[in-house]
């Protein structure tokens, strides 16, 4: 059932022309070879509304706003501004009329100063030199008004990471604004810093501007969103108001299963410690403790940057040990070159697929053998017996779901999805004891989603010791038995399943601790 | 001392280390007139290293320098040849081949950057290419044989001429310096270089015609590359295919030295004027000292190498924010 259909979902709004919609788009449609990643989308803003778009990663929402921000063309279907059919060749245009985005992946340029990224292609000019002073003063301006504690002068390379934020969303506000684009603009700011944005953004509504917000903070859409559309696979299932839907009925419709179906259930009895990890730190990471089980599932949770995934790099090898022990079942492999810990019983699946995990030109076939041959298992007198790498392969290929017909394909050319089911199938490759996965499904779709957790199930289930670094909270929480959160390079907490709801946790990720250098 | 590394690079500690080494080795090396001289030398080394720092800031780099400036003395020195057969005007002629020259050069820089902006081509394939190019037509044009015969006016001034006392290379050396300072610090299209080569995808996302700036870089590098081979052809009043043949290597020594750094973004003007005289200083502290050519290679190779270590070193540690 899609939500469409549901008689009345979207009716009040389709009776509310006597303002004419800001912005719309009829039948927008973005094809790339292979993909259609945005399908026939019919879109509409209204001026002073607040209009949430949905969906999952890989649901079409970054493309839609892509083509509304000038950034990427439509292979089919039109955007209208004020009535008036428009193409946005690039993202001046777009700037040009008055439609502004704030990139979830910032636009700054890390060498330039605060001020300098702020103007950047529209610096204010005394004859054709650039005039530094006027540019320092109204940057100024701008932060003292949203109440953001930068200075104009800094190299945007020595801001955090919430302070470039704040400036990416400082750059939309100069100029003629009419409609604002944000992409999960409080994904790395405290509380605080978000009740200034809402306040902003209240006020851009009275004068008239438009903004599609994105974001899967659903306790967010409460607050501020006036209207809400669904995205699925790259089609619209739905627009409604906000007022009168919950969240479980988004969850559904983004989804189009419920929460239940996802996650499975988890039943082992972690027992016997096989790894101990004593106060590791690297920069950035404080001294840090830790215990792992066989049959234990660890989630851990925080913000971008707050050093969850350097602290298990570090344990892998890949970054500098400052000080601290790791012992995998009683042997010490602190210090150990990456290889070697692997050797030991380690696999790390790196969060980033198209740099550290795959060779894009090779095909699936091909990235599997890898990590079976070096396991050396298939090595007899340096000679590689091919014969039996190839069977291994198809059975790993088979544990992970990879359909048949993209074994001998390029991982280049396969989906997200499918793309991640190899990185999981190189982990089965060798048998480690303690499985590490960084964002084990990052930009992957609801179906492969669920296969892939009953992966992990599988993994704990067999009695092996499993880490989930998520940035996606209900992943985190849902498969795990322990969920330690880090903030600002410290383990701020430790919550068991019971303790873990999404309110708990969000707490934790902006503890009041000094940042560790 | 770390703060002074962070800001400026390793060049303070490289001049300060080359000073105290050469002027122990020689005692006519401190003296104000090889200091003179030195800074006279260097002229053409600044010039092509502000050049280099453009591509080198807006994220690429260019290998075809050396070729710019032998085309651009081989061509401007037939055309002066073949005009002043025809034109009697001695400043037309000398007009004529600057024009043709820089026409050469002009067409370098546009190939170079058409070839990186728009399809694509790494920038070491795109300038190797070009340079091998450059370099065979140039040799074809003069079969490998000086071009003499061109106005004696043009050498009398561009190479030995002196306004208000001071050498003409020098001066047009100090516009071009200070009119790059401007252009880098003060004017937009600056600002847009040093954002292409901090971030090329931020800097599309921020409305910036990439392509565009990109090509104006190598542009603009392979003209001034091209004055510089002017001068250096008044200097040795013949027209030659080999002029310029390390000027690749010694500017980007230069600029790396200088603190700009190979991944872009980053880079001064004033900076890459000292790098540039710190490296002709120690060429000649090292001919002072009597080290040969030979061994000269040696260390500038292993002081490039050098220098590229520290901008590693460098660059973590800004962009660890410290």
């Amino acid at each position: 059932m899609t939500w469409a259909g549901r008689p009345g979902a979207s009716l009040p709004f389709e009776r509310m022309p006597m303002t004419p919609p800001l912005l719309t788009t009829q039948k927008l449609t973005k094809t790339y070879p292979g993909v259609r990643a945005l399908d026939g989308v019919d879109f509409d803003l209204i001026a002073g509304e607040v209009h949430v778009l949905f969906g999952e990663n890989g649901a079409g929402k970054s493309t839609l706003i892509s083509m509304l921000a000038g950034a990427n063309q439509p292979s089919e279907g039109a955007i209208f501004l004020d009535g008036a059919k428009l193409t946005f060749e690039n993202v001046a245009q777009a700037k040009a009329h008055g439609v502004y985005t704030v990139f979830q992946e910032f636009s700054l340029i890390p060498t330039l100063t605060v001020a300098e990224n702020m103007f950047l292609g529209q610096e204010p000019r005394k004859g054709f030199l650039i005039d530094h002073r006027d540019m320092r003063k109204r940057a100024q301006a701008i932060f003292d008004e949203l109440g953001f504690p930068i200075s104009p002068t800094a190299q945007v390379s020595t801001l955090s990471r919430a302070q470039q934020q704040m400036l990416e969303i400082s750059k939309a506000f100069h100029g003629d604004l009419r409609v604002l684009i944000l992409d999960e603009p409080t994904a790395s700011l405290t509380d605080r810093e978000v009740d200034h944005l809402f306040e902003f953004i209240a006020q851009q509504k009275e004068n008239g501007v438009g903004i599609i917000y994105i974001s899967h903070r659903m306790q967010e859409f409460a607050r501020i969103a006036d209207r809400v559309t669904v995205l699925r696979d790259g089609a619209k299932i739905g627009t409604v108001p906000m007022e009168g839907t919950d969240e479980a009925q988004l969850v559904e419709m983004m989804t189009g299963r419920s929460i239940a179906e996802i996650y499975p259930q988890i039943n082992t009895e972690p027992n016997g410690v096989v790894l101990e990890v004593k106060g590791l730190a690297t920069p950035g990471v404080a001294p840090s403790d830790l215990q792992l089980r066989r049959g234990e599932i660890l989630g851990i949770a925080g913000l971008v940057g707050c050093g969850k995934s350097r602290f298990f790099r570090a344990l892998m090898g890949l970054e500098a040990v400052t000080t601290g022990q790791v012992i995998l079942n009683g042997q010490d492999i602190t210090h150990l070159p990456t290889r070697a810990i692997m050797r030991a019983g380690m696999y790390y699946l790196s969060p980033d697929r198209k740099h550290e995990g795959l060779d894009l030109p090779k095909s699936a076939n091909d990235n599997l053998a890898l990590n079976v041959v070096t396991s050396g298992d298939h090595v007899k007198f340096g000679r590689v017996d091919w014969r039996a790498v190839r069977d291994q392969v198809s059975k790993i290929a088979n544990r992970v779901e990879l359909p048949d017909a993209y074994r001998t394909r390029l991982v280049s050319q396969l989906s997200g999805g499918n793309q991640q089911k190899v990185l999981f199938g190189k982990a089965f490759g060798q048998d480690a004891e303690v499985y590490i996965f960084d964002e084990p499904t990052v930009g992957v779709d609801m179906g492969t989603r669920a296969a892939l957790y009953l992966k992990i199930k599988a993994l704990a289930e067999a009695g092996k010791a499993v880490v989930i670094i998520s940035s996606d909270l209900p992943e985190a929480i849902n498969l795990s038995h322990r969920l330690l959160v880090f903030a600002n390079g410290h383990v701020s907490a430790e919550l068991d399943r019971a303790e873990a709801s999404e309110d708990a946790v969000l707490k934790h990720f902006f503890a009041e601790s000094e940042p560790v250098l | 001392m770390k703060t002074l590394f962070l800001r400026l690079g390793v060049l303070p500690f490289f001049l300060a280390i080359a000073l105290v080494v050469f002027s122990l080795l020689s005692s006519k090396f401190l003296t104000g007139q090889n200091l003179v001289n030195v800074a006279r030398q260097s002229v053409y080394l600044v010039l092509v290293s502000i050049g280099q720092m453009l591509v080198l800031v807006s994220g690429g780099f260019d290998l075809s320098v050396g070729t710019a400036i032998a085309l651009t003395s081989v061509v401007s020195a037939l055309t002066m040849v073949w005009a002043s057969g025809m034109i009697d005007a001695v400043w037309l002629v000398i007009l004529i081949g600057i024009a043709a020259g820089g026409l050469t050069a002009l067409m370098v820089g546009l190939i170079n950057g058409v070839g990186i902006a728009y399809f694509e081509v790494s920038p070491f394939i795109m300038t190797l290419g070009v340079s091998s190019v450059g370099a065979g037509l140039a040799l074809f044009l003069t079969g490998g044989i000086p071009i003499s015969g061109m106005p004696f006016a043009f050498g009398d001034t561009f190479g030995f001429g002196r306004w208000f006392g001071v050498p003409v290379p020098v001066l047009i050396a100090l516009v071009c310096i200070v009119v790059m300072w401007v252009v880098m610090s003060r004017t937009p299209l600056g600002t847009q270089i040093y954002a292409v080569g901090g971030n090329i995808k931020a800097a599309h996302l921020s409305a910036i015609n990439t392509k565009r700036t990109l090509v104006l870089s190598y542009v603009m590098c392979s003209l001034i590359a091209s004055l510089t081979g002017l001068l250096l052809t008044a200097r040795v009043e013949s027209g030659e295919a080999n002029l310029g043949g390390t000027m690749a290597l010694e500017s980007i020594a230069a600029c790396v030295i200088a603190g700009v750094s190979l991944r872009g973004g980053i880079g001064r003007v004033q900076n890459v004027v000292l790098g540039a005289f710190f490296i002709v200083m120690v060429q000649n502290g090292m001919n002072l000292a009597r080290v040969s050519s030979y061994m000269q290679m040696v260390l500038l190779g292993g002081l490039l190498i050098l220098a590229v270590i520290f901008d590693q070193m460098r660059y973590r540690m800004i962009m660890r924010g410290q």
